[in-house]
């Protein structure tokens, strides 16, 4: 079977990327971050964030269409300064900005994963916005390759008929602070890339996917995303915040056809 | 003098090499039952060195017709597995019936274009060519190199299998199924009813460590369906010819390890890097290119399960 080629594919990436890849010096392989700091950023002034937050993802991702990413708070409960945004941006896709999470302001959100989609060996970065006005930068290095042109995972009608549904799930975790909670929103969404191509036309399947998330419990929001093509189809968020004691747990989520998705949960009392 | 014992060697030399590629050396095959041919392909990745050849290929000789299941990993292995059977008959090539869409099955249809082939596959085979294909092709220009995959071309079937179907080959019927979701969203099995042969294509795997590209539960599903079809042999999509059902025992084995380790971590509680570390561990000693596979297998596996 053809599946594991995708091995090679990614020695075959890097050199596609050093030879396709704009105005360089044959020598350097192209940085975009210092672009992406200005297109992003607004060129201002950064941090290092090893203190502030961290970034987990795995070196070789095995399938570089659902790459799993973690970004944990490394801030001391005493710490005056609360986490109010978190960026994620994959340097080299082309859409580099991945998602930007707002934390919200009572929900005390230390921990976020989801799974994104990575085309080329690339650097990318997590910046925390602070409370006080400062962005903290950390990075990683990620080997995959291909992840935005991937097409969509093997079971076309099963897909389509998870369009928009929602699956919200709690998890259990013993021995943990009791108001700390760990929970997940799914999403089922092709979240096309708008770079794969339809063989046939060699037209490319149009970007169509979710583009924003927000998630509250009761009225309090808890996490808000605004999300781009490097999120893996069906997106999935997985996060550790505080609860307020709240019933209900909401979802709203949007595309880029606007359609609106909206749903809601009653939360389990977890000290059972 | 010396200068025209050059040329003249030079001139054989290169008119030898022509006349070798203008007939390509036919597809080692094996009789595996009266009129009914096999090449087991190697068991690896598809490379420029194996011409993409990963795949068991085969064709059946009926009285009036030769069918051919899946035609490999390049056009030059099908132009190899065309002089097989030219070697063997001159019999019309009516059907090319390819049983899933994955890249070392189909890449080599464009050697039996013409002469009335019809290409022959599930219903949802031209879909996930539609939006596939063009992936298949660029990844592999990058891994076989151009002069494998420039003569490469998507052949989508014009005569789709719904449910099953019945085709002659001149006293000799094949039967052909399409399965729900297993290995693929589209696997088409190919029963030969004379010799009681069944062609699985990818729905069974032997040796090669299974690739899930489809759906885990829906393979499981199958897996009765499948054993209980009255087949003498299986030829599977990859893995020796064997007898039936005995053949599925491994691979039911890896697809309940993998399925049950899955199932057990999303009930912890576990994010999915935990499937591509540890599900169906147990299973690594077991199967050929498993590093290359199971990981991929268990995310895949893992992002299915989650949903239930």
């Amino acid at each position: 079977m053809y599946g594991h080629s995708m091995r090679l594919l990614c020695i075959a990436g890097l050199l596609s990327v050093m030879l396709g890849a704009g105005p360089v010096h044959a020598a350097e392989p192209y940085d975009p971050w210092p672009g992406l700091v200005q297109d992003i950023f607004k060129n201002r002034p950064m941090q290092d964030g090893s203190g502030v937050i961290a970034i987990e993802m795995p070196y070789r991702a095995e399938d570089a269409a659902i790459v799993p990413v973690t970004l944990r708070s490394r801030l001391s409960p005493d710490d005056g300064r609360r986490m109010l945004a978190i960026t994620l941006v994959i340097d080299q896709n082309p859409a580099p900005m991945a998602a930007r999470f707002e934390l919200g302001l009572d929900a005390n959100v230390t921990e976020i994963s989801t799974r994104v989609r990575v085309n080329n060996y690339t650097d990318v970065h997590a910046v925390a916005e602070l409370s006080d006005g400062q962005l903290y930068v950390v990075k990683t290095y990620v080997k995959a390759s291909g992840g935005c042109s991937a097409p969509a995972a093997g079971n076309a009608d099963a897909a389509k008929a998870r369009l928009g549904q929602m699956r919200y799930r709690q998890f259990a975790r013993p021995g943990v602070a009791g108001s700390t909670r760990e929970a997940q929103i799914m999403i089922g969404h092709p979240n096309h890339s708008g770079l794969q191509m339809n063989q046939v036309t060699q037209l490319y399947i149009p970007a169509f996917f979710i583009n924003e998330l927000r998630l509250w419990q009761d009225d309090s929001p808890v996490l808000a995303m605004e999300g781009g093509i490097s999120l893996s189809e069906d997106p999935n968020v997985r996060f550790t915040y505080v609860s307020n004691g709240a019933k209900r747990f909401r979802a709203e989520a949007r595309d880029t056809d606007g359609h609106l998705f909206r749903n809601e949960w009653k939360i389990d009392d977890p000290a059972m | 003098m010396a200068l025209r014992v050059c040329s003249l060697a030079a001139f054989v030399f290169l008119s030898t090499w022509t006349v070798s590629r203008a007939q390509p050396q036919g597809l080692e095959v094996s009789e595996v039952a009266p009129g009914l041919f096999v090449h087991q392909g190697v068991t690896a990745l598809m490379t420029a060195e194996n011409a993409g050849a990963t795949a068991n290929v085969g064709f059946v000789v009926g009285e009036s017709a030769v069918a051919v299941i899946d035609s490999g990993g390049s056009v030059r292995e099908g132009r190899q597995l065309l002089a097989a059977i030219r070697a063997r008959t001159d019999k019309p090539i009516r059907y090319v019936i390819n049983t899933h869409g994955h890249p070392d099955h189909v890449f080599g249809n464009a050697a039996f274009v013409g002469n009335g082939t019809v290409f022959v596959g599930h219903r949802n085979l031209p879909r996930a060519l539609v939006a596939r294909g063009q992936f298949y092709l660029d990844a592999f220009h990058r891994i076989m190199g151009g002069q494998l995959m420039d003569e490469v071309r998507i052949i989508p079937p014009t005569l789709l299998v719904d449910d099953t179907i019945a085709i002659d080959l001149g006293r000799r019927s094949l039967t052909l199924k399409a399965w729900p979701a297993a290995h693929t969203d589209h696997d088409l099995s190919v029963f030969d009813e004379q010799t009681g042969t069944l062609f699985a294509g990818d729905l069974v795997f032997l040796v090669h460590t299974p690739v899930l590209d489809g759906s885990i539960r829906g393979w499981l599903s199958v897996l009765g369906e499948l054993g209980r079809l009255p087949a003498q042999r299986v030829i599977p999509g990859h893995g020796p010819v064997s007898g039936w059902p005995a053949a599925l025992a491994d691979q039911r084995r890896y697809l309940e390890a993998l399925s049950s380790d899955v199932r057990a971590l999303i009930a912890r509680g576990e994010p999915i890097t935990a499937a591509a570390n540890s599900a169906a561990a147990s299973e690594r000693s077991r199967w050929q290119l498993f590093d290359d596979y199971n990981a991929r297998n268990a995310t895949a596996a893992f992002s299915e399960i989650e949903w239930e």
